[in-house]
């Protein structure tokens, strides 16, 4: 640091690096509120100067229209059950298997650690992965979303590494208390692992809430599709209109960039509100999982 | 009496032993048992569902009567004009992503790890984290809603000052531009993370002491920052190295159009286009294992000279 007399003086290395850090954060930051801020705009003024960063005539036409389709909320509600059930598959197997493989004096362990490891730098490829989702049946069921990434080798291993940590007197005392493996991993760790679980939960919920290829791929259903097939068809094959409008007057279409702005934002909110509050603990859990490698 | 030269008595015992061990541990492997078959029947029978690249597989006939034609589907994709094409679509994408993705992460780790105004600090990583956990759907729509020429900003701004527009989404001349330009916005903030960890792990001690004899604000990040994060670096290029051949699939796919398709038209875009559209499922797999070797080839060669030079590698 420089020292008192310096104190005052412009100092151009700071000035620099908050510069550049303020400039990144706002080249971020801009082209969402743009779509955020033409979402609410006007049609009128979105027609005039074609996106809106303050719209000065607040307008709600673009989300009136997408949720008077049935086909917007269809996919929004499939979407939010695949991330619900999704993310409950997910971390009861990934903590299940990621327990036993945290006890490196079991038998069989090491083996196990091995397969799991090797699956991350290899795997099968895009076509034996579909034959074998097919072979099971699952084409065009949303287990098809699930059970392929049931668990993800990478957050397995931050866990058990997590799990690892945890001081060995606690599980020894609850085994005397007459506790079994199962007692144990419910009673006392789960309860000690909460903000890695969260993390991890967060994660997973992203990915399912995310879901784009295996749907395209699994789901050839239209009805069945999730809500960023849809917006694909909407914003970037710019379909127009979705499908059936109830609710509306069938007359009143908003111009189709409206309609596109609101869905990304649609698309996007449920995940930005859910992050802030996590953001302490993925900082932490993926350092974790980052040192361990 | 005995048995495979193992005397009966103490077989019996071993194995009594052993089934001591699972019984004791038995909560344990119940519970592990799901995850190991998943991991058997999701990631490992695709494996071996590779050897259908060496078939002529017949959805009909199934894995096992469809006949096996060697190298066949192989030799194809060699002879096929496009493959040159395919391999140089993918080595640029995963070249300008080294070049100009890969360092920023670590400048942006360097600048944050500068800032002494925790707010400041704070409000800049929860903005760049944020485009993670977008996806790319979301990601290439603003971008799409963006840089159209129709009623595009970008081209809106472009047109009133320099009076011409940009055709950014359907021109070959822009997609690799726009392709790495995405991957920086979406990834470059949450890349910071890793590159953060390694530096809280500093002896504050030792910049105190290089700037009693001295040192300057850069040469600390030069002689004392950088040198911190030298093995993550490390790790992390040699796992891009691994991704060489993958380019962001999703990204890829969602930008590519008929217009672009000469030069965005990658390995994991054509194994989808010829397996899953055209239904050619041997030849796509003999395509993406192919892809997958140079992956595995590019990893060991990384990571040995990773060794050389006396970093630790990932394995």
């Amino acid at each position: 640091m420089p020292s008192g007399a310096k104190k005052n003086r412009f100092n151009w290395y700071d000035a620099i690096v908050y510069s550049l850090l303020l400039l990144f954060t706002l080249l971020t930051l801009v082209p969402f509120l743009f779509v955020v801020g033409g979402s609410f705009a006007s049609t009128k003024e979105l027609l005039e100067k074609g996106v809106v960063l303050f719209p000065t005539q607040f307008s709600l036409d673009g989300y009136k229209y997408i949720f008077s389709t049935s086909t917007f909320i269809t996919s929004l509600l499939v979407t939010v059950w695949i991330t619900v059930s999704g993310t409950a598959v997910n971390l009861v197997m990934t903590i299940l298997t990621a327990y036993p493989l945290s006890k490196s004096e079991l038998k069989g362990q090491k083996i196990c650690m091995m397969l799991i490891v090797f699956s991350m730098i290899f795997s099968g490829g895009m076509i034996p992965t579909y034959l074998v989702v097919k072979a099971f049946g699952m084409l065009d069921s949303y287990w098809s979303l699930i059970i392929p990434g049931a668990i993800s080798g990478f957050n397995l291993i931050v866990i058990r590494n997590f799990f690892q940590q945890l001081p060995e007197g606690l599980e020894e005392s609850a085994k005397i208390d007459g506790y079994n493996d199962l007692q144990i991993l419910f009673r006392i760790v789960l309860p000690l692992s909460m903000p890695v679980i969260a993390t991890f939960a967060l994660f997973y919920a992203v990915g399912h809430w995310n879901t784009y290829f295996n749907a395209i791929l699994y789901i050839t259903d239209s009805a069945k599709w999730p809500i960023q097939v849809l917006l694909r068809q909407i914003v970037i094959l710019s379909m127009g209109g979705i499908g059936d409008s109830n609710a509306f007057d069938v007359n009143f279409v908003p111009p189709a960039q409206t309609v596109k702005l609101a869905a990304i934002v649609v698309a996007t909110v449920p995940i930005l509100l859910i992050y802030p509050f996590l953001q302490r603990h993925f900082t932490q859990g993926m350092m974790l999982g980052a040192m361990k490698g | 009496m005995e048995r495979g030269g193992i005397p009966l008595i103490e077989f019996n015992r071993g194995f009594g032993r052993f089934r001591h061990l699972v019984f004791k541990n038995r909560w344990l492997y119940l519970m592990l048992l799901p995850g190991m078959l998943y991991f058997l029947l999701l990631k490992y029978v695709p494996m071996w569902g590779i050897l259908i690249a060496f078939k002529n597989f017949q959805p009909f006939l199934g894995f096992n009567d469809s006949e096996w034609v060697g190298l066949a589907h192989f030799e194809r994709l060699f002879h096929d004009p496009g493959f040159v094409r395919l391999l140089r679509n993918t080595f640029v994408l995963a070249i300008y992503n080294i070049l100009f993705f890969f360092p920023l992460p670590i400048l942006l780790a360097l600048l944050l790890h500068e800032v002494r105004k925790i707010a400041f600090k704070r409000w800049v990583q929860t903005v760049i984290y944020l485009p993670h956990f977008m996806s790319w759907v979301v990601v290439v729509g603003i971008v799409y809603v963006l840089f159209t020429t129709e009623d595009g900003v970008v081209n809106s701004v472009l047109l009133d000052l320099f009076g011409y527009k940009i055709e950014f989404l359907t021109s070959s001349e822009w997609f690799r531009t726009m392709i790495t330009s995405e991957v920086i916005w979406k990834e470059s903030g949450w890349g910071t993370i890793i590159f953060l960890a390694a530096l809280a792990g500093v002896d504050p001690q030792l910049y105190e002491a290089a700037r009693m004899d001295g040192a300057s604000r850069l040469r600390l990040v030069w002689h004392i920052s950088l040198p911190a994060m030298r093995s993550v670096i490390v790790i992390l290029l040699i796992l891009q190295l691994g991704k060489f051949m993958d380019n962001g699939f999703e990204q890829v796919f969602l930008m590519l159009n008929a217009t672009n398709s000469d030069v965005g038209e990658v390995f994991d875009t054509y194994v989808y286009r010829v397996g899953i559209t055209t239904g050619q499922f041997s030849y796509s797999t003999a395509v993406n294992l192919f892809k997958s070797v140079i992956g595995l080839v590019l990893v060991v060669v990384s990571n040995r000279l990773a060794k050389r030079f006396g970093e630790q590698g990932i394995y």
